[in-house]
């Protein structure tokens, strides 16, 4: 009997491991040959573990499961059949490029790389302007056009250029960097393949966060069984500004994650001081749909300036919560209600945080903003990796601006003044205005502190905490009177 | 438990690195890997094998919140994950409780040398929180009860 059981870390933390060995077991005691390939995630994590099953008719699902629901799917009685697996409608709905074989596939099984072989076929130049072409912009959160990085890095002199993969996922609400690597490894270094190819590197690494022994683990092998191109996995210390690139690039040459000013750009100076392109894992892994399917059929989803396809990832208090590929253009209400399916816990929504703690917490009004990196701009937010976080009405909105600062505090390099003296400053004028201290001067002082963070940081990280405190000052003004 | 600090050992560690490039944070996990954490000692090796001075070796150590100068105090860590997606299904109160329950705060050690309890800022278990980690181990959807039994 065939069969297919995610060892996705969350399916893991859900217990999926205790049910392969029921698995084992009942098989054994049935006398049934079981064929247990274990695959990454399909994404929808309410269901985990999820098991999917060969049959007459075709491939069958079960789940959420524990160990005491395996006999029942042995015996055809199971309360947790879910039926065709393909035709349920959340999968069904998804528009799957980066995450098609993600959850079916054994993820260090080598597959075809139809990708590779067509950029091989038509050449570097060819390679960057299909990737320009395909409207493609970094997925990391700062949505650059990934096919002018890459030209970037291609025309600059030397002979030696390196491609960085950015898998230092630290954003709460994201996990689909996490759930590639662990679920379909060499599709990301297929993409940073390609990327080397196209720009002339012929070194890459990808540098993940400690936080993910379970992707280091399967991305090592992966490497290690990748012929393609020579990668390295490198592993982060715990730290989140390591996420900004140039912080990133600091810590692979073995020294403290402090974010360097820029200029030079890093497909300049980039990694020991040579033209690097630095990508966010589902950036690279794009580009191999991009050269399969021709930038055409890429530029062709999405709306506005961007294109292609985003794995949205619904989290917090969410009944559906998971990973939801589909093109931009959907609406964070439609993201939020018809796909989440509101929240778990059943209480109304009171407002959203998109893209990590850095990004704005949004209210029900806002609702109808399409899932598009200018909308959310428009609108004093940002995309950033995706990541949606449900609240319900149970929210303080001050202790999440506080939050936001304490967060800045802790993770702050240190190297520019306004991230790392603002943030505690931050965090001492809002306990102020909470204990009625000079409640209005002390909020024109928060704006003002806000405004000095955004425009006098060095990076993202003190640059963007203002959009979390201002958001939830400007949306939810009543959790700021005590 | 993991053993005490061997010069000789963690030399032969160093010198497997130092010739990498921007190898001193893999080194660094290797040392931390081998002896629980990264003594004094280790630092003045590692500056030796890089390079560089020991004042920039012990900055780069201390930069990271991985990296432990001191040996751990708990006989294990428990890692709770306290960032936004886990805060909107209650990881503060989760939180709050396992504090009470061990009788520390944040990076404190419980009486009976058992536990130490670290935050950690997300699991990438966003959509099955609140979560947390215990050597390579994770966990999600915890309640008082589910950590009980973790304890």
């Amino acid at each position: 009997m065939k069969a297919r059981l995610s060892r996705d870390a969350a399916a893991l933390a859900l217990g999926a491991e205790r049910v392969a060995d029921a698995l084992r077991e009942a098989a054994a005691a049935r006398g049934i040959a079981l064929d247990l390939t274990r695959t990454g995630s399909r994404g929808m994590v309410w269901l985990e573990p999820l098991l999917e099953v060969e049959t007459s008719e075709g491939w069958r699902a079960f789940g959420p499961l524990s160990p005491e629901d395996v006999d029942a799917v042995f015996g055809g009685t199971s309360a947790k059949a879910l039926g065709a697996i393909d035709e349920h409608p959340w999968l069904k709905s998804q528009t799957r490029l980066i995450f098609a074989r993600c959850g079916i596939v054994d993820p260090l099984a080598v597959p075809p790389m139809e990708g590779l072989k067509r950029a091989r076929e038509i050449g570097p130049v060819a390679v960057l302007e299909e990737v320009t072409k395909s409207g493609l912009r970094g997925r990391g959160g700062a949505g650059f056009p990934a096919g002018i990085k890459w030209k970037g890095c291609a025309d600059a002199p030397g002979p030696v250029k390196y491609v960085v993969c950015n898998a230092d996922e630290g954003d709460s609400g994201t996990f689909a960097d996490r759930m590639l690597m662990e679920g379909d490894p060499f599709l990301l270094l297929e993409g940073m393949a390609i990327a080397g190819f196209a720009s002339g590197a012929a070194k890459g690494y990808v540098y993940i966060r400690s936080e993910y022994p379970h992707a280091i683990a399967t991305m090592r092998r992966a490497a290690s069984a990748f012929a393609d191109f020579d990668v390295e996995i490198r592993v982060g210390a715990g730290s989140y500004v390591c996420g900004e690139e140039t912080a990133l690039l600091e810590s692979l040459e073995g020294r403290r994650g402090q974010v360097r000013a820029k200029p030079p750009l890093p497909v300049h100076q980039g990694l020991f001081g040579k033209p690097t392109i630095v990508n966010n894992v589902l950036t690279f892994a794009s580009v191999p749909a991009v050269l399969e399917k021709g930038a055409a059929f890429y530029a062709g989803l999405g709306m506005g300036r961007s294109r292609g396809t985003m794995p949205v990832q619904l989290a917090g208090d969410v009944r559906y919560g998971g990973l939801y590929e589909t093109a931009f253009g959907m609406t964070l209400g439609e993201l939020v209600n018809d796909v989440g399916g509101g929240t778990l816990s059943r209480r109304p929504i009171r407002a959203v945080q998109v893209g990590g703690p850095l990004g704005a917490y949004f209210p029900p009004s806002l609702f109808d903003t399409p899932f598009d990196y200018e909308a959310f701009a428009a609108r004093d937010g940002l995309l950033g990796h995706g990541g949606i976080v449900v609240f319900s009405d149970s929210v303080d909105m001050a202790a999440q601006a506080r939050f936001a600062m304490e967060f800045c505090a802790v993770e702050s390099c240190g190297k520019c003044t306004p991230c790392r003296i603002g943030a505690v400053r931050g965090q001492e004028v809002i306990d102020k205005i909470l204990r009625g201290q000079n409640a209005e001067a002390n909020l024109a002082l928060l704006r003002d502190l806000c405004d000095t963070m955004k425009s006098g940081s060095l990076c993202a990280l003190g640059g963007f905490v203002p959009y979390p405190v201002l958001s939830a000052l400007n949306h939810f003004p009543e959790d700021f009177v005590r | 438990m993991t053993p005490p600090f061997d010069l000789e050992e963690a030399e032969k560690i160093v010198a497997g690195f130092s010739g990498v490039p921007g190898g001193l944070l893999p080194a660094l996990h290797a040392v931390q890997a081998a002896f629980g954490h990264v003594p004094r000692a280790a630092i003045a090796l590692l500056a030796k094998g890089f390079n560089i001075t020991e004042a920039e070796a012990y900055g780069v150590a201390s930069f990271y919140h991985d990296f432990k100068l001191e040996p751990p105090s708990g006989r294990r860590t428990l890692k709770l994950c306290r960032a936004e997606a886990c805060q909107a299904v209650g990881a503060d109160a989760l939180a709050a409780h396992v504090k009470r329950r061990l009788g520390v705060d944040w990076g404190g050690t419980s009486a009976d040398g058992e536990w130490t309890l670290e935050a950690v800022f997300c699991l990438g278990l966003c959509a099955c929180g609140p979560s947390a980690m215990i050597g390579d181990e994770v966990h999600a959807r915890l309640d008082n009860g589910a950590v009980e039994r973790l304890l």
